[in-house]
């Protein structure tokens, strides 16, 4: 569909919020690269920046340094060409299942029967045509997230950003949700641009996962997923899959400690423990 | 677990992938929200006893409620009765108040005149413009308000001046300002439901949820489209409080204005019951305003309920 659409160039990215004194580095001298048709994902530490870079993406929040370019255009605002899926899912309470689908075609002004019949081709892929009539407060968290794909999907964007998007499901709606996303991807071969802090996450979905460091939030490695396609849950107990998760763990096991900030450090140290970051891995 | 198949659908028509999903959610999700699509239980039929028990449930429900609420009429009936009929006199007094029959008959009498209909159209013909009048305008500042900073740095202050000044207080100024009684009248009736409305418009446009906002841009939803399709339908909750509350006190500047200004109306009726010596006229001038707010009520609540199907699909818990 979008075989050669979709590459994204992030050169030398900077967020700082505030000012003087008060601001803060966000994000710091990002680079990425998305090739068409590719699954990246960032992996972080919570609070690392890393849904600040995919907000720049979206074209929510202003760059304060370097560039973003998606298919050569740099992205000044947001757009349907990049399609959203949010943790909180965000659907419109007052529309049925399939309005919330056809939303972005509406705004496109396609005629009715048009936004209809691809509402009801990509429900029906995602599992959803008898729901179509539903509204999102009678769905479950997983149904409603397939329709938040199904949404953005439904304008063929030429990348996919997506900001935790199963964060908020519990473990087994989890794996089934990343089954599900890994045949879409596999069906429709868009760039995506996952965010996540779940490690295994981003090894089954990825073809690239970018490390980041906690705040400011810099690329702290690039790991390639040689993992085959398409995907099965058998491949996460593979000794591969187990070697990535380990790499993965190490790089974000400090990060993580680093997030939570010294205070841990300073807690630990007055029970007489002498420890750095690393330490306080060891003894949790 | 059966997800295979659920998995696999990338490379199965539409229809295997839909059969399966219900019976993969309700296997995978504990939250317990889901909401399959109605199952028929047919050949299934309950235990009798239950049947009984259900009938009979219903029965205290509904029977209960109405005989509970019949016995409070009844109770404010007959204390009026005894209280008219042993003339009552104890701070209260009862000296001059109709009694309950008195007021029947004078019913039945006034239902066979003309102006009686006549005083309550055009009281409804006056909150219906007035109302209206503060729907649209209410709605609209309130959006504009709610959405924009500068209009509210603009507006806000010189609204929020005007709003505790009760409609009643205009009615001086209304009668000076307006060149006719009616449109003074309609004048008052609209200031009257107007602050609630607009207030609870910017209230219910400021609460909009921003990832919505995030969501529907990400779309390709620009400004007009942003406000007409997301903006105010995620605010119609919040409006529909303000248009139960506005017209609510529509009714109370209404009836006000009239007895002070009127010419005809249901509060001009009562009002000249008192000046006539009519005193039977002056409660059943009352009971027509309850029922006629409570019918004007009663249709918001129902435009409200056919108008945001999705806040009552679950018990309206989402108001």
């Amino acid at each position: 569909m979008t075989a050669d659409k979709g590459k994204v160039e992030i050169r030398n990215l900077d967020v700082r919020f505030g000012r003087g004194a008060n601001q803060i580095e966000a994000v710091s001298d990002v680079n990425i690269n998305i090739q068409p048709g590719e699954f990246v994902s960032i992996l972080g530490p919570s609070g690392c920046g890393k849904s600040t870079l995919l907000n720049v993406v979206a074209g929510f929040v202003k760059r304060s340094g370097g560039s973003v370019l998606v298919d050569g255009a740099d992205v000044l605002g947001p757009g349907a060409e990049r399609g959203m899926v949010f943790q909180q899912y965000s659907l419109f309470p007052w529309m049925t299942v399939r309005k919330n689908v056809e939303f972005g075609l509406k705004m496109q002004g396609r005629p009715r029967s048009e936004r209809e019949a691809a509402a009801r081709t990509l429900l029906g892929l995602a599992g959803l045509l008898a729901f179509e009539n539903h509204y999102p407060d009678q769905l479950s968290g997983g149904m409603k997230q397939r329709v938040g794909i199904v949404r953005a999907l439904a304008t063929s964007p030429q990348v996919l950003l997506m900001d935790e998007p199963f964060g908020a499901l519990d473990a087994q709606t989890r794996v089934v949700m990343q089954q599900i996303l890994t045949n879409m991807w596999q069906r429709f071969r868009l760039s995506v641009l996952f965010i996540t802090h779940d490690i295994d996450e981003s090894i089954f979905l990825s073809d690239k996962v970018y490390v980041m460091t906690a705040r400011p939030g810099r690329i702290k490695a690039e790991i390639e997923v040689p993992l085959p396609r398409p995907r099965v849950a058998e491949m996460t107990t593979s000794a591969e899959f187990m070697q990535l998760r380990r790499q993965l763990h190490e790089l974000i096991r400090e990060e993580s400690f680093k997030a939570m900030g010294g205070d841990l450090k300073e807690g630990m140290g007055g029970f007489g423990m002498e420890v750095g970051p690393r330490g306080v891995a060891e003894l949790i | 677990m059966r997800t295979a198949e659920l998995i696999n659908f990338h490379e199965e028509p539409n229809d295997a992938a839909s059969a399966s999903a219900p019976t993969t959610e309700s296997a995978n999700d504990q939250s317990g929200t889901i909401v399959k699509p109605p199952a028929i239980p047919t050949g299934q039929a309950a235990p009798k006893g239950m049947v009984w028990r259900n009938m009979a449930d219903w029965f205290t429900r509904n029977i209960g409620s109405a005989a509970l609420a019949l016995t409070s009429i009844a109770l404010f009936i007959g204390f009026w009765y005894l209280a008219v009929k042993y003339r009552l006199d104890f701070y209260v007094r009862f000296i001059n108040i109709p009694a309950p029959l008195d007021v029947l008959d004078e019913i039945v009498r006034l239902s066979k005149t003309d102006t009686f209909y006549e005083n309550m159209l055009i009281s409804l013909r006056r909150i219906l413009m007035g109302f209206g009048i503060a729907v649209v305008s209410g709605i609209t500042l309130g959006l504009i308000i709610g959405r924009y900073r500068r209009a509210r740095q603009l507006m806000f202050p010189m609204l929020e001046i005007l709003r505790p000044i009760p409609a009643i207080a205009w009615v001086p100024m209304a009668i000076m300002l307006w060149p006719t009684n009616e449109s003074s009248i309609v004048f008052i009736t609209f200031i009257g439901s107007f602050f609630p409305i607009m207030l609870s418009t910017v209230h219910g446009v400021t609460s909009v949820d921003p990832v919505l906002i995030r969501a529907a841009r990400c779309l390709g939803a620009k400004e007009p489209a942003l406000l007409r399709q997301v903006i105010l339908p995620a605010a119609l909750p919040d409006i529909f409080n303000g248009l139960s509350v506005g017209m609510g006190v529509a009714w109370v500047s209404l009836i006000a204005a009239e007895m002070i200004s009127g010419q005809l109306g249901i509060g001009y009726f009562t009002w000249e019951a008192y000046s006539l010596i009519q005193y039977s006229d002056i409660v059943i001038g009352m009971i027509v305003i309850g029922f006629l707010g409570l019918a004007c009520s009663s249709a918001i609540r129902l435009v409200g309920r056919l108008g945001m199907p999705w806040a009552n699909q679950n018990g309206g818990n989402k108001a």
